[in-house]
């Protein structure tokens, strides 16, 4: 156990259930399981949540983000309970450390408004300035820092930018409150692909030279492995393998990691897959099953897989959450 | 002859915008062939018009998208026929049994109230008169063969998985054993297990069909994996077409050794750069060559005029003025 004062995350048995359907068709749903991670212990870090769709690192994230409360565990941030913090004031300066990059940058800004009176309004609202002037000069910062100019966003509304210069113009308006940990949620999965690698490079910047944290949530390990130090596998809610990503994605341990690690293609012709996969059948109720999630579609099942879920294995300055590894 | 021969195609968006004509130049002047039994790729950026060419291809376009000049042959046995030329009747022929287009998102294609066997009936009476009884052996065997189920036909696709909708999809777009499958952007919106999946299934049709397969994808990935030649888009044109690993292993056009440069790979943190600005619009094209004011190479007589797609070594084929062709117009 690190020191909690200088950490900046730490998720301790973090759970999140969901009650689905109502009257005598309620279904309770563990989006969530038990996850705990820490990150940024030894300064800023680039960590990423990895899983496909329905893992529950978007769920993760928007707890993080405190958008969604926990149904259990705890959450720190830097040394302070997330889910405990009342008061406007109080509320208010958590928001301007924790900010959010979404998947759909023309989501984050109003339509009818002008970019850059948006950016300068959220200044006031977070009172990084007193005044109209002073706003400017924050936004300008801002924008800077992102590498786009006031040029190229003045006058303009969200549809006339494209793809790039509008997730530009979101991270900018992230920066406005100087957080110091940006949670991105498959921040370039809709950016055109000779773009994408610019503003993943932008997190690395924005670590390297003005130390903040990145929460990086993606399914695209490849760009994952380009960007962060450390990465989480999900699946179906759990955390199953934490550790830095030359040794999870190079040599992964868990056998789900293997799979997902596996299933990347290859941006090069000779290097073509050469056995073939099997497919689950029909949609296998992973979230309901008790034990490890992979239990059934896991080449290496042991007895006790399918009834025990597996605990946290320390190994190797890793996490691995599997029977293999006891 | 080529299964498939594009020449000089041109299909534009014709719109009126408060009484103003404008032209949205999604496909401006594309040629290209495509051989019998090979696999041929397309890849480019959002709003680069691949996906206006597959309509063209498939006979499945509407207004606005209107073709202006060019020619779609297609090797139906007799010397070659050009699509644009057909009447409704003669395009209906066309479609499905000769080709088969699965369009983006095409897991959602699925009557949500009816049952899956439901919709391969359906689909099947449309197309030919099978007997009743063979249908549902013939139908259970293709199934089989692409390793799915027989369960599946009994179930509503809401009970299916995106991946498994996807795999139905692709089922029902080849039970007819077409001599061509146009497929747009097929693994895009999966999970990578299953896109893994759907890439094998892929391969596995093409290998026991034995027909030919165009794909659109943006992802370089699974034109790494899958296809045989790769042709390039940017901006409405074909900006280099090669053989897939040639592409890869010698690309020549400055925006390909941008998007193949830029490639993340796992066990590779060098440090990889994008192309300098945005893709144009295709309502506001540049003079010149079209990727010219994001190109770090260019030229004078870039902005002025557009270079050809021209052969620089047997089967490579680029549109660059860097690498030494004719000019014209």
């Amino acid at each position: 156990m690190g020191d909690q004062g200088s950490t900046l995350l730490s998720a301790e048995q973090l759970t999140k259930r969901f009650m689905l359907g109502g009257g005598l068709s309620r279904v309770r749903l563990v989006a969530v399981s038990r996850a705990s991670f820490r990150m940024g212990v030894a300064g800023p870090e680039i960590f990423t949540l990895a899983g496909e769709s329905g893992s529950g690192k978007t769920t993760l994230a928007r707890m993080v983000l405190g958008f969604v409360e926990p149904s259990s565990g705890s959450l720190q941030f830097k040394g302070r309970d997330v889910t405990r913090i009342r008061g406007r004031a109080r509320r208010l300066a958590f928001m301007k450390d924790v900010q959010g990059v979404f998947q759909d940058p023309f989501d984050t800004f109003n339509p009818l408004k002008r970019i850059e009176s948006y950016l300068r309004e959220t200044a006031l609202n977070f009172s990084m300035a007193a005044t109209g002037k002073q706003a400017e000069r924050v936004v300008d910062e801002a924008l800077a820092a992102v590498g786009l100019t006031l040029q190229e966003i003045k006058g303009r509304y969200p549809h006339e930018l494209s793809g790039g210069q509008a997730q530009r113009a979101s991270v900018a308006r992230a920066l406005i409150t100087r957080p110091a940990l940006l949670v991105a949620d498959e921040p370039v999965s809709m950016v055109d692909a000779s773009l994408r690698m610019s503003i993943v490079n932008l997190f690395r910047t924005l670590k390297e030279e003005r130390g903040i944290s990145v929460l990086y949530i993606t399914h695209d390990l490849a760009t994952a492995y380009y960007v962060s130090d450390r990465i989480a596998v999900m699946l179906r809610g759990t955390i199953i393998e934490v550790g830095s990503v030359d040794q999870v994605l190079r040599e992964p341990l868990h056998p789900y990691t293997r799979l997902l690690r596996a299933s990347v293609p290859e941006p090069d012709p000779h290097g073509t897959w050469s056995e073939e996969i099997a497919l689950g059948a029909l949609e296998i109720k992973e979230y309901a099953q008790t034990g490890c999630k992979f239990a059934g579609r896991c080449p290496q099942e042991l007895a006790v897989c399918r009834g025990t879920e597996p605990p946290e294995i320390e190994t190797g300055g890793r996490m691995v959450r599997c029977h293999l590894y006891r | 002859m080529a299964l498939l021969r594009v020449e000089r195609l041109k299909a534009h968006y014709l719109v009126d915008v408060y009484g103003i004509r404008r032209a949205v130049r999604a496909v401006d002047g594309v040629s290209f062939q495509v051989e019998a039994n090979s696999i041929f790729g397309i890849a480019g950026e959002s709003g680069c018009g691949k996906t206006s060419l597959i309509k063209v291809l498939s006979a499945t376009l509407r207004p606005p998208l209107t073709v202006q000049e060019g020619k779609v042959i297609y090797d139906l046995g007799n010397g070659g026929t050009d699509i644009l030329s057909l009447d409704e009747e003669g395009l209906r022929k066309l479609r499905w049994e000769f080709l088969s287009y699965v369009p983006q998102g095409s897991m959602n294609v699925l009557n949500p109230v009816r049952r899956v066997r439901n919709t391969f009936r359906d689909f099947v009476r449309a197309h030919r008169v099978a007997a009743p009884s063979r249908f549902l052996a013939e139908v259970t065997e293709h199934l089989g063969h692409l390793g799915l189920p027989p369960e599946v036909l009994a179930s509503y696709p809401h009970q299916l998985s995106g991946g498994m909708r996807q795999r139905v999809t692709l089922a029902l777009a080849t039970i007819l054993n077409p001599r061509l499958i146009l497929a747009d952007e097929p693994t895009t919106a999966l999970d990578v297990v299953v896109q893994r999946g759907v890439i094998q299934l892929l391969k596995k049709i093409h290998a026991e069909q034995r027909n030919t397969l165009i794909l659109v994808t943006h992802d370089m990935a699974v034109h790494a994996n899958l296809t045989d030649r790769l042709a390039i888009m940017y901006a409405g044109k074909i900006v280099e077409e090669a053989p897939t690993a040639e592409v890869f292993g010698n690309p020549l056009h400055p925006y390909t050794r941008y998007l193949i440069g830029s490639l993340p790979r796992i066990g590779d943190k060098a440090h990889k750069v994008s192309a300098p600005g945005a893709p144009p619009s295709l309502a506001s094209l540049p003079e010149g060559c079209r990727f010219h004011p994001r190109c770090p190479q260019a030229m004078a007589e870039c902005r002025q005029q557009e270079p050809d797609l021209a052969d620089v070594a047997s089967g490579h084929r680029v549109a660059c003025f860097l690498h030494g062709q004719a000019r014209h117009g």
